[in-house]
């Protein structure tokens, strides 16, 4: 089924912030193997001129759909899951995420298009603070197999 | 030095594909569930995420160019990747300018496919050699 394009513009905020935690970090930094001292040592991240531990740089992939979500659920929608691949990601740091920030996500379903048999959504967020200082900015492209046919 | 190559992951275990369906909220069936993997979805096994393929090659970029040096990254998931592969980035600066290289990477498993291939944009510092 092709996905519905009166979703195209369509932006969701999350609705509470995403606390970024040290332990988190050191939880994701394990999972990608990656023993950077920055990204588990607050002394180490400090030391390398850090105001604290480090997020690596795949880290906001864990709430950059959270505000989307709903949206990509929605039945209305037309997503099939089943079907689902992540096509591409992108990430545009405007500074390093550090312990202790507090993140609002912002996801705009930025595009819809047909190749071939396949959809390909992509959905861009804008992550800032809750003061409103641009931390980074993702693009998830998601392609759904089969759902232009 | 303009171009890296590392070994990022020798023989990929289940576990790390687990740890990281924790780590990162993404618990699509796909990636933990066997029979979910192999007699719903028709995949010879389960499949690693690609952003776990994206973490462990963006590793060979912040060990090079330094965390906070690193502008944007880019990657297209081109092939999945399965329990028990080893995978191999290499990264290539291919210009550089007003201080900026742009940086092109590519992970291939021990079959010489690629599963991903990307770009990057770092600062370069005085450090960076």
């Amino acid at each position: 089924m092709a996905l519905n394009r009166d979703f195209l513009g369509r932006a969701y905020a999350s609705s509470v912030p995403y606390e970024v935690s040290r332990v988190k970090i050191k939880e994701f930094a394990a999972a990608i193997g990656d023993t950077n001292p920055i990204y588990r040592d607050r002394e180490a991240a400090v030391a390398a001129g850090h105001p604290d531990v480090v997020a690596p740089p795949t880290f906001p992939i864990i709430f950059s759909l959270s505000g989307a979500g709903e949206a990509l659920s929605d039945p209305e929608f037309g997503l099939n899951f089943a079907m689902v691949v992540h096509g591409e990601q992108r990430f545009s740091y405007q500074r390093p995420i550090y312990a202790g920030d507090q993140l609002i996500c912002t996801s705009t379903i930025s595009e819809i298009r047909s190749v071939g048999r396949n959809e390909f959504l992509t959905v861009k967020s804008d992550i800032t603070t809750v003061g409103g200082e641009q931390v980074c900015t993702t693009y998830n492209v998601i392609v759904e197999r089969g759902g232009a046919a | 030095m303009t171009q890296v190559t590392r070994v990022v992951v020798t023989d990929l275990k289940r576990t790390q594909i687990v740890m990281y369906a924790g780590a990162s909220g993404d618990y699509n069936p796909l990636h933990t569930d066997e029979p979910y993997a192999t007699e719903i979805a028709g995949n010879p096994t389960v499949m690693a995420h690609g952003m776990l393929t994206m973490g462990l090659a963006g590793r060979v970029l912040t060990d090079w160019f330094g965390h906070e040096n690193i502008l944007r990254y880019r990657a297209r998931f081109k092939a999945p990747v399965w329990p028990g592969d080893t995978l191999t980035v290499t990264a290539n600066v291919t210009s550089m300018a007003e201080g900026r290289a742009e940086i092109a990477l590519v992970a291939v498993n021990a079959a010489g496919t690629a599963v991903l291939t990307g770009t990057a944009t770092a600062l370069v510092t005085g450090e960076t050699e």
